[in-house]
């Protein structure tokens, strides 16, 4: 295959510096030692994550996200292991519509499940609860779940799993033993990619939050309303910072491009 | 195979599936018709919600051109970013998969990771670099010489379209990144050799190969465009309202959720016709692509 021209390469290189550009400069805002928002000309400064201190709203906010991101990608591999066994393994009438279906919260814009949410939850007593919370980031982050599980079950070697039979090994403790070590590595991945995908939710979160379950996105959002200064930039530092961790563990784990393209779609 | 274990393995499948069915009956395919329903109740500033069956709101919606317009805008801004991040993503993936192993990865990191990164912060950070007239952007273009007097991109519809083309960029060169890799570069060596250009290899080969690529990256930077929240808050600021933002504010300012609900459902209706109705196009203009 050919190389690429000087005229890509100049293309590739802005490319990457627009793409790169916003992020690092909340990155750069953060660490500025003034009191209005400017990039850090005379010296670097730490006041403004020390600063984070004295909002208890951002560090509540932060432990809501992090035990709603944690519990709901945890409750969604719950439902979601067994379902992509049985899409994985079985072809059954009604195989492709409960994949739709159990696919369908990727293509149903957050905004209207967000409004649906809501009136649901409120009819049901439960309006602004953490548990409302969980149900709702269960079912945003199952279809991640399922891919990443999905793609792990069918491309297990389904031989040991017969070995384990025919030494007379059968239901739980054939699965405990032998087809869940196996399809592990895809089950680990699916919780990180929902973990992120439930930690970063504004959209629909934002209809759902109450004072006391905001989440991390949704109070970063309800702050910048008002207005924007250093403070914003360095809760959103430490909240990049977060996600460039889990995401180079992940593609050190898993493989980014794997994680990300969704290979486990059924019938491609 | 006994007749005993065959019957136990048509409902085994039904067996595993049926939490997470329940899951998805109960607590989305409900929620959304009881939306659907509450698009056609009745609600007045005092009285609250009232659950009869009115047209009133889908009414209001045809007729008052505010929501005529606010929707146009909102397709206007997704059909502009869509347009942007193909003509931006598609030559980005091409030249990525040209690169060699190691600067292949790194630079796929650094274009796909975004995507994970929280879409305040990303926005924020175009809010940071738009600043007012004498932002970063304007002070850059006008230091180049591309402009002479600074473009306004807060709280314009120009800003939403650029910062949401950085929000969706991930998806369309994902999208066509995954088409490339089904292409087979000794086609291009052989266009190559039989004397074919650059520029006429680019055309003839490359370009037929990715479009369904291009085609099916479009469709979902399009929905999540027309379904954009967080960007189009923050940067239109809370005059300049699209569908997502509308909804919102009925729904938490207004408190007239009828009619929020109307708008939500209409979004829903129109994505999900347009996403299907494209698809079905594609697939069959590019049915042996697929096949």
């Amino acid at each position: 295959m050919r190389r690429n021209g000087p005229l890509a390469l100049i293309f590739h290189t802005i490319f990457v510096i627009v793409m790169v550009a916003p992020i690092l400069v909340v990155c750069l805002v953060a660490f500025t030692p003034e009191g209005f928002l400017s990039l850090p000309t005379n010296g670097f400064s730490l006041r403004w994550f020390r600063a984070i201190g004295n909002y208890p709203e951002f560090i509540h906010a932060f432990w809501v996200s992090l035990g709603l991101g944690a519990l709901s990608s945890f409750v969604a591999l719950l439902f979601a292991v067994p379902a992509a066994l049985a899409i994985a393994r079985y072809r059954f009438r009604g195989r492709d519509a409960l994949a739709a279906l159990f696919l369908s919260p990727l293509m149903i814009p957050h905004v209207v499940l967000g409004i649906a949410f809501l009136r649901f939850f409120t009819s049901a007593g439960l309006g602004g609860s953490f548990a409302a919370l969980i149900i709702a980031h269960v079912i945003i982050v199952f279809p991640f779940a399922l891919r990443l599980t999905l793609a792990a079950a069918t491309g297990m070697d389904r031989t040991v799993e017969m070995a384990a039979v025919s030494l007379g090994a059968g239901g739980w403790t054939l699965f405990r033993r032998v087809t869940l070590p196996l399809i592990l590595p895809g089950v680990i991945s699916g919780w990180a990619l929902a973990f992120i995908q439930s930690f970063d939710d504004l959209t629909m979160t934002v209809f759902l939050a109450a004072p006391g379950t905001e989440t991390l996105p949704v109070r970063m959002f309800l702050y910048i309303q008002d207005n924007i200064d250093p403070l914003v930039t360095s809760v959103s530092a430490c909240v990049i910072a977060i996600t460039m961790t889990a995401l180079i563990l992940l593609d050190r784990f898993y493989g980014l491009d794997r994680v990300l393209a969704g290979k486990g779609d059924p019938g491609r | 195979m006994s007749a005993v274990a065959e019957e136990r393995d048509a409902r085994a499948p039904w067996a595993l599936t049926a939490p997470a069915l329940m899951l998805f009956v109960g607590v989305l395919l409900i929620p959304l018709a009881m939306t659907v329903m509450l698009s056609f109740h009745d609600w007045g500033q005092y009285k609250g919600i009232e659950p009869v069956f009115i047209l009133k709101n889908w009414q209001e919606i045809a007729t008052d051109p505010y929501y005529a317009e606010m929707f146009w805008r909102t397709f206007r801004i997704a059909i502009l970013t869509t347009l942007l991040t193909a003509v931006l993503g598609a030559p980005e993936a091409y030249i990525l998969n040209r690169m060699s192993g190691r600067w292949k990865s790194f630079f796929l990191l650094v274009i796909l990771g975004p995507l994970l990164i929280s879409v305040v912060a990303r926005t924020l950070g175009w809010a940071l670099l738009f600043g007012g007239n004498n932002g970063l952007v304007n002070k850059l273009l006008m230091s180049l010489g591309a402009i002479r007097s600074p473009i306004p991109f807060m709280f314009t519809e120009t800003g939403m379209v650029v910062a949401l083309a950085h929000v969706m960029m991930p998806f369309m060169v994902l999208s066509v990144w995954a088409a490339l890799q089904r292409l087979d570069p000794q086609i291009e060596n052989a266009a190559m050799s039989l004397g074919a250009g650059p520029v006429t290899i680019i055309r003839r080969i490359i370009m037929p190969q990715i479009m369904p690529g291009v085609l099916s990256g479009a469709i979902i930077v399009f929905s999540l465009s027309a379904s954009a929240f967080a960007t189009p808050a923050i940067i239109g600021g809370r005059r300049l309202k699209v569908a997502a933002t509308l909804a919102y504010d009925e729904f938490l300012n207004t408190l007239n959720w009828p009619l929020g609900a109307a708008v939500a459902t209409l979004l829903l209706v129109a994505l999900v016709l347009i996403v299907v109705g494209s698809n079905a196009l594609i697939e069959r203009r590019y049915a042996e692509v697929f096949r």
